[in-house]
């Protein structure tokens, strides 16, 4: 086939466009979440101390930066799902290590050393390890689903980007089941639970994300 | 590309037409200073002709478009040399005792437009052809087939994308 030819079969196809890549990432993320959600409710539930939990500091940043982290990620995404990526996506995360750092260093100094160990390791490091990536799941099933019709410029970075999602989607959940709530805590056991996602993202992404 | 998108046939045409000269360009300055053969030029034309227009909706039309088109065609090229590159490779594993040689085997394939219409259902085939070689409408092509327009647009749609994993995978 000629050029040329190509171009008049490009020309007579003109479907419409799938709309904003933004609104459907985020209806994946719900839809992905919602899955998640049911998943949460079935096997850990909502702490039963929520309440007073409510009114501590420590609950709240948590809260907050996880949060945060998900809107990162999810800029992050819509940024690697373009030909064009900007030449240094990941620091959009910047503020999210801004933001722990802060809270770590708070945290270090409000309580005595002698309670570090205990607040580091917590109670829940053996929960938090499986379910965050569990919930995480369907979430990064979603993200790969809508980046498909993206075009990254990296498909692993891509890919890597949407376990990021995927694992501060799945972590915003387990967030309301766990009562560690010290920085120290959230910053080691988060991180280490993100981390297996955003590997098999990675891994995902040249095999899924190509086009 | 904005008014294409409003459905400017003759815009989109004219963009393409633009787009086609100046790719060929990049492709063909690509190819010298990777030292490869020139013969594979159209083929990588066409398939970062065919990237861009059914990738579009991931250019941001508050964003100029020349950075997005060289994006795809820089991802396009590499992914072509890479794929090249691999069987280089293969080549130079087969021939590790006389390089030079593998160097003259090495012999640049072009993706025969005969076999990337093969590769497509009947019915797709058709369509492509006759909207393509023949410069038909989708809507006398739906009439001859006896389709509706709607159907010719989404089986033409498909063929197109059938036609980029073609090329993606180097081949049938």
């Amino acid at each position: 086939m000629k050029t040329e030819q190509l171009v008049a079969a490009l020309v007579a196809d003109r479907t419409r466009g799938g709309g904003s890549s933004a609104r459907a990432l985020g209806l994946a993320l719900i839809a992905g979440g919602v899955l998640s959600l049911l998943v949460f409710l079935l096997a850990l539930g909502i702490r039963a101390d929520i309440g007073p939990a409510l009114a501590t500091w420590r609950f709240e940043l948590k809260v907050a930066t996880v949060l945060l982290g998900l809107g990162l990620a999810f800029a992050l995404c819509l940024d690697c799902a373009r030909p064009d990526m900007p030449s240094h996506p990941w620091r959009r995360l910047l503020p999210l290590l801004a933001v722990v750092a802060a809270a770590v260093a708070i945290e270090l100094l409000s309580v005595p050393a002698s309670s570090w160990p205990a607040r580091l390791i917590g109670s829940n490091a053996m929960i938090c390890l499986p379910m965050v990536p569990l919930l995480s799941l369907a979430p990064l099933a979603a993200a790969l689903i809508v980046l498909r019709r993206g075009a990254p410029a990296s498909p692993a970075l891509a890919g890597a980007a949407a376990g990021l999602l995927a694992a501060l989607s799945g972590a915003s959940l387990y967030a309301f089941h766990c009562f560690d709530d010290s920085p120290l805590f959230v910053a080691t056991w988060y991180t280490l639970a993100a981390l297996p996602m955003v590997a098999i993202g990675a891994l995902l992404g040249p095999r899924l994300l190509r086009w | 590309m904005r008014a294409a998108r409003q459905g400017d046939e003759q815009a989109y045409r004219r963009l393409l037409g633009l787009v086609v000269i100046w790719l060929r360009s990049v492709v063909r300055r690509g190819l010298a200073s990777a030292g490869r053969d020139m013969t594979e030029c159209e083929d990588i034309v066409q398939e970062a002709l065919l990237a861009m227009h059914l990738k579009r909706d991931t250019w941001d039309d508050s964003r100029p478009l020349q950075p997005w088109l060289r994006a795809i065609a820089r991802y396009k090229l590499a992914d072509h040399l890479r794929r090249g590159g691999w069987h280089d490779h293969v080549d130079i594993a087969d021939w590790e005792d006389s390089l030079e040689l593998a160097v003259d085997v090495e012999a640049p394939t072009v993706i025969d437009s005969r076999r990337l219409l093969d590769s497509l259902p009947e019915r797709q085939r058709r369509i492509v052809q006759e909207i393509s070689l023949e410069g038909q409408s989708a809507a006398a092509v739906a009439s001859r087939l006896g389709m509706s327009e709607g159907a010719v647009r989404v089986a033409l749609h498909r063929a197109l994308k059938a036609m980029a994993a073609f090329y993606r995978r180097g081949g049938p």
